[in-house]
C-alpha cells in the first residue's frame, strides 16, 4: 500500500517537475543577492511621509519648464506623483518609517535642455532647512530615515562634472539620508553606502509604441548609435569617456559584425530588436538610458564602465543578465563576445524576456506593480527597521550645517 | 589667480548659455567674458594663444604653463619633453587613457570569429523561431501535377528551390501526364526532398481548357496517394508555373481543417497591345479595374462571407486557347492552389474527427466524377477558413506560360554534341571556315573590340591571338558571336 501511494508521488512529483521545466525554457526566475524580491509588494511593509513643500520647490519649477517630464531626470517628478497617491503614504508623520521631501532640483534646464546643477545644492539647503524648522522629524534623526530623489549625473554631488563632483562631495546635509540615484560607481565619493540606484527614466510609451514582433529574427550581432568623441566638450579626445566610446569607435568602425555609428534612426528602437549586443559604455557619467532601452527590448546590454553599480543590484543579478567588459579590454570587444557560450547567451536572453525584469526598469504612468517606483519602495523596505543608532539624543547634532562651498551657504 | 577668480565669479553669475564647454578653472577652454578691462586681456591673449597654437600645432597654453613654471633653458627638444611631462604634470589630474594606445595594431576582424559569431546569430534565431514560431509543424505534403515540355525545367526549378527552402518536413507528390520520365525524376531527385513520383495515364491535351480538366483528375491522383499512405500533414496545391512565398509555407501551418487563400492572378500575355486596350476598354466602360486576386472575402469581423474572383470579362474575347497562344490565359473559377486541406480528411478512418461539413471524400476519390475545385469536397463553403489576414496577404501567384508548341529543348538540359556553328570567333583556326572568316572579321573585329572594352582588362591583341591558338582545348568550339545587333 505504502509502496504505490509513495510511486504514485514520485510519479506525481515528476509530473509537475516536468510541466515547471516546461514553463522554465521560455523564461527564468530572477533572483539577486536579496533573493527572488523582484516581485515583492511593498504595501504593508513600510509606510512613507510625504512633506508639504511650498510650490516653488516642485511645481512651479515644473510649470517654468515642462521639459523637466521627458527627459531622463524626470523620474523624481514621476516618484513625487506616485507616492502622493499610493496606498503606502501616510497622512500621520508619526507612524511612517520613511520621509519623503518633493523637491525637483534637477529641473533647471538650459534652452539645450540639459540640468544646470549649480542652483541645486542651495535649493536642497533651504529644503532641509524648512523641513527641520517645520516638523521635528528631521531633527530627530538627521535626516536618517528621510530618502530624497536625486538622479543627477553625479547624484548629490550636484556637478556634472566628474573632478568638480568629486571636489564638492556629497551635499554635507544629505550625509546621512539615503540617497536614491541614477549614479552608482564602486568607490566613488558620491555613492553613498546605503543608497539606492535606480534607473534613469525612459518613456515607456514611445517604447511600447515601437515594439516589433518578437519572431522577427535577431540579425545585427553588436548595435550601438550614439557619441563617440564629444567634440564640443572634449575637443582633443581621451577625456570623454575616459577614452573607451573612441576606442569603440577606431576599433570597430570597419567590422561588419559592429552596426556602430552617430546616426539617429527613426528606427533606434526597432534596430535593438533585431540586436543581439547592445553597447553601454560610459558617457560624462558610467549611466545611461541606453540600458534600460536594451532590457526593455531583449538585448544583451555590454556594459564598458569600469565599477558601475546597475539599477536595483540587490535585487537584480546583472552579472547574469549584462556582459561586463573592463575599459582596458575594449580593443578586444570581439574575442570577448564571440567566445561567449552558446547556453549563456540563450540563459540571458531567457532572462531578459522575463516580464518582470523589463517592468522593473520602467516609470509607467499610471504605476504598475513590479515597476520601478515598487522596487524603489521595496529597497526601501529592505532597510527597516532603522537601527537604534540613527535616533539622536534631544540637542545632538551630527551634520555641520556650515560645510560645503561659499557659494551654497547663500539662500536659494 | 586674482584674475581667475574674477573669471569664476563672472561665470558663476550668468546662466550658462555654452553648457559643458566652460571650465572656469583653466583659462584656455574657449569662454570669452563680457565686459572689463580683465577680461579684454584676456581676449587679447586668448587670441594669441590660438594663433601660436595654430602654428605650432600643439596647444600653446601648455607651452606658457611650462615656461611660466619651469626654471630651465628655453631649449627645442626640453620644451618638447617639458610639454608631454606638463601634460601628465596637469593640476586637473586628467585621466590620461589617450585613445592612440588602446587601438589594436590590426583592427580587422578576426575570421574564425566572425564564423562563430555566425553561428551565434544562426543558433539565436532558431531559438527564436522555437519560442516565438509555429508550436508543432505539421508536415507540408506538396501535390504537383506536370509533364514533360521545354518551360518545365523552369517551372519545376522555381517550385523545387521553393520546397527545399521550407523549414519544416516536405513530402512532395509528383503526378506526370504521360508517364514518369527521367526529365521529371532528375528534378525530383535532386530536391532531396521525401517524394512519390509517379505516372498519369494518357498525354496532356494541348488546350488550356482540357489541360485543366486533366490537371484536377492528376491532382486528385495525388489525393488518393495522400489517402493510401496516410500522410500526416497538411497538403497544399502547388502547381509547377506558381510562385509561392515562403510566408505561404508559415501561414498554412495554422489551418484546422479547410484553409483558403489568396493567389494573386498574372493573367499576363505577351503582347502588350492586347494589355493596353484592355485597360482602354475599362476605361470606356467606367469600371473600375477590378484586383487580380481570387480568394477568400470577409467581412468587417472576420467572417468568411464570399471569395473574390478575377474577372475574366474584359479578356472575354482575347485568351488564349491552345497551350501556345501568346494571349493572355485566364484561371479557372477557383484555383486549387487556393486552397490546403489538412491531410486527415483524406483518410479513411477516423471518420469521427472529420467535421460534418465535408462531403464523403471516398466517394468523391473513388468515383469519376469531375471535381473542377476544392470547394466541391464542402458542403457548406462558410465553414472554409480563411488564411493570411482574412485573404488581405497574397501568398502565392498564379502564372500560366509555356512555349510554342514545336519548340524543342535539350533532353535533360544537356548538349550532347557540340553545338553547330553560326559564326566563328576572331581568330579561330577552323580548317574549314578560312573562307569565311575574311567576310566576317570586320563584324568580329568590331564586337570583339566591344567586348574588350567592356571587360576592361588590358590586353594586347597578340598575346590574346597567342593565347587563343595554343591553348583551346579541343571540344571547345568558340562562342557563337552575333554577327548583326
Amino acid at each position: 500500500m505504502t509502496n504505490r501511494s509513495s510511486l504514485s508521488a514520485i510519479l506525481l512529483f515528476l509530473f509537475f517537475s516536468a510541466s515547471s521545466a516546461q514553463h522554465n525554457v521560455r523564461t527564468e526566475r530572477i533572483s539577486g543577492s536579496a533573493g527572488d524580491v523582484l516581485e515583492d509588494n511593498p504595501v504593508g511593509k513600510l509606510k512613507v511621509y510625504v512633506y508639504e513643500l511650498p510650490s516653488k520647490y516642485n511645481k512651479k519649477l515644473l510649470q517654468k519648464d515642462p521639459r523637466c517630464l521627458t527627459h531622463m531626470f524626470a523620474a523624481e517628478i514621476f516618484m513625487h506623483r506616485f507616492l502622493l497617491s499610493s496606498p503606502v503614504r501616510t497622512l500621520n508623520p508619526d507612524e511612517a518609517d520613511w520621509f519623503y521631501a518633493p523637491i525637483y532640483p534637477t529641473c533647471d534646464l538650459t534652452p539645450t535642455g540639459l540640468p544646470l546643477p549649480f542652483k541645486s545644492p542651495r535649493m536642497m539647503r533651504s529644503a532641509i532647512q524648512l523641513i527641520s524648522s517645520n516638523w521635528p522629524y528631521w531633527n530627530k534623526t538627521e535626516g536618517a530615515d528621510h530618502f530624497f530623489v536625486v538622479p543627477h549625473d553625479f547624484g548629490a554631488c550636484f556637478h556634472y562634472q566628474e573632478e568638480k563632483a568629486i571636489e564638492r562631495g556629497i551635499l554635507p546635509l544629505l550625509k546621512r539620508a539615503t540617497l536614491v540615484q541614477t549614479f552608482g560607481q564602486r568607490n566613488h565619493v558620491c555613492l553613498d553606502q546605503g543608497s539606492i540606484t535606480i534607473p534613469p527614466f525612459a518613456p515607456p510609451q514611445k517604447m511600447q509604441a515601437h515594439l516589433i514582433p518578437p519572431d522577427v529574427p535577431r540579425s545585427i550581432f553588436v548595435y550601438f548609435r550614439g557619441l563617440f568623441y564629444d567634440v564640443n566638450n572634449d575637443p582633443e579626445g581621451g577625456y570623454y569617456a575616459r577614452g573607451a566610446r573612441a576606442a569603440v569607435w577606431e576599433n570597430f568602425k570597419n567590422n561588419p559584425l559592429f552596426d556602430i555609428s552617430t546616426d539617429h534612426p527613426t528606427t533606434y528602437y526597432e534596430d535593438m530588436q533585431r540586436s543581439i549586443f547592445c553597447l553601454c559604455p560610459l558617457g560624462w557619467a558610467p549611466w545611461s538610458p541606453r540600458l534600460v532601452e536594451a532590457v526593455v527590448f531583449g538585448c544583451i546590454p555590454v556594459i564598458i564602465a569600469d565599477d558601475i553599480v546597475l539599477p536595483f543590484a540587490d535585487a537584480i543579478p546583472w552579472e547574469e543578465i549584462g556582459v561586463f567588459v573592463a575599459e582596458k579590454d575594449v580593443p578586444e570587444l570581439d574575442t570577448i563576445l564571440t567566445s561567449i557560450p552558446t547556453e549563456v547567451i540563450l540563459r540571458k536572453q531567457r532572462l531578459l524576456a522575463n516580464p518582470s525584469m523589463k517592468q522593473a526598469m520602467l516609470f509607467p504612468q499610471p504605476a504598475q506593480p513590479g515597476d520601478a517606483f515598487h522596487q524603489i519602495l521595496n529597497g526601501l523596505a529592505r532597510k527597516l527597521p532603522h537601527d537604534g543608532s540613527v535616533y539622536l539624543k534631544a540637542g545632538e547634532k551630527v551634520l555641520n550645517w556650515t560645510a560645503g562651498p561659499v557659494g551654497d551657504l547663500k539662500p536659494w | 589667480m586674482k584674475l581667475l577668480s574674477a573669471f569664476r565669479s563672472s561665470y558663476l553669475n550668468r546662466r550658462g548659455s555654452t553648457f559643458r564647454s566652460l571650465d572656469p578653472s583653466s583659462f584656455d577652454g574657449g569662454f570669452i567674458p563680457k565686459s572689463s578691462p580683465s577680461s579684454i586681456f584676456w581676449l587679447a591673449i586668448h587670441c594669441l594663444c590660438c594663433l601660436i597654437s595654430l602654428i605650432l600645432g600643439f596647444r600653446f597654453s601648455h607651452l606658457v604653463l611650462f615656461f611660466l613654471f619651469s626654471t630651465s633653458v628655453t631649449n627645442l627638444y626640453t620644451t618638447t619633453a617639458g610639454v608631454s611631462q606638463l601634460l601628465q604634470l596637469k593640476p586637473l589630474e586628467r585621466k590620461t587613457n589617450v585613445t592612440r594606445d588602446r587601438i589594436r595594431p590590426w583592427p580587422h576582424p578576426n575570421p574564425i570569429e566572425v564564423v562563430r559569431a555566425h553561428q551565434l546569430l544562426q543558433r539565436v534565431q532558431k531559438e527564436q523561431k522555437s519560442i516565438y514560431g509555429v508550436r508543432s509543424p505539421r508536415t507540408v505534403v506538396a501535390v504537383t501535377p506536370t509533364y514533360v515540355r521545354t518551360f518545365q525545367a523552369l517551372h519545376l526549378t522555381g517550385v523545387m528551390h521553393s520546397l527545399m527552402l521550407v523549414p519544416y518536413d516536405v513530402v512532395w507528390i509528383v503526378v506526370e501526364a504521360g508517364g514518369k520520365t527521367n526529365e521529371t525524376a532528375s528534378f525530383v531527385g535532386k530536391s532531396g526532398l521525401k517524394t512519390v513520383h509517379v505516372g498519369f495515364d494518357g498525354k496532356m491535351p494541348n488546350t488550356w481548357e482540357d489541360r485543366r480538366r486533366m490537371e484536377s483528375e492528376m491532382r486528385i491522383q495525388g489525393l488518393r496517394i495522400v489517402r493510401e499512405e496516410k500522410l500526416d500533414g497538411i497538403v497544399v496545391f502547388v502547381d509547377d508555373s506558381n510562385m509561392h512565398s515562403m510566408e505561404l509555407f508559415d501561414e498554412i501551418q495554422s489551418v484546422r481543417w479547410f484553409g483558403a487563400l489568396s493567389v494573386g492572378i498574372l493573367a499576363h500575355s505577351g503582347n502588350a497591345d492586347e494589355l493596353s486596350s484592355v485597360l482602354k476598354m475599362n476605361q470606356e466602360g467606367k469600371k473600375a479595374l477590378s484586383m487580380p486576386i481570387q480568394g477568400p472575402s470577409c467581412d468587417s469581423s472576420g467572417k468568411l462571407v464570399g471569395w473574390h474572383v478575377f474577372d475574366t470579362q474584359p479578356y472575354a474575347t482575347k485568351s488564349g486557347v491552345y497551350v501556345d497562344d501568346t494571349a493572355a490565359v485566364m484561371p479557372s473559377k477557383m484555383e486549387w492552389s487556393g486552397f490546403v486541406l489538412n491531410s486527415r480528411l483524406l483518410w479513411k478512418e477516423s471518420v469521427d474527427e472529420r467535421p460534418t461539413w465535408v462531403k464523403d471524400v471516398n466517394n468523391l476519390l473513388d468515383g469519376n466524377e469531375e471535381i473542377d475545385s476544392p470547394l466541391s469536397l464542402v458542403k457548406d463553403p462558410s465553414m472554409v477558413e480563411p488564411l493570411g489576414s482574412c485573404g488581405r496577404n497574397v501568398l502565392l501567384w498564379w502564372l500560366r506560360v509555356e512555349a510554342r508548341a514545336d519548340s524543342k529543348f535539350p533532353p535533360g538540359w544537356i548538349i550532347k554534341s557540340p553545338l553547330d556553328i553560326t559564326v566563328p570567333s576572331k581568330r579561330t583556326p577552323w580548317p574549314d571556315s578560312s573562307s569565311k572568316l575574311s567576310v566576317v572579321t570586320k563584324e568580329a573585329k568590331s564586337n570583339q573590340a566591344a567586348t574588350e572594352k567592356l571587360s576592361g582588362k588590358p590586353r594586347g591583341s597578340k598575346s590574346k591571338s597567342y593565347s587563343k591558338e595554343k591553348q583551346e582545348p579541343k571540344a571547345f568550339n568558340g562562342f557563337k558571336v552575333p554577327a548583326t545587333r
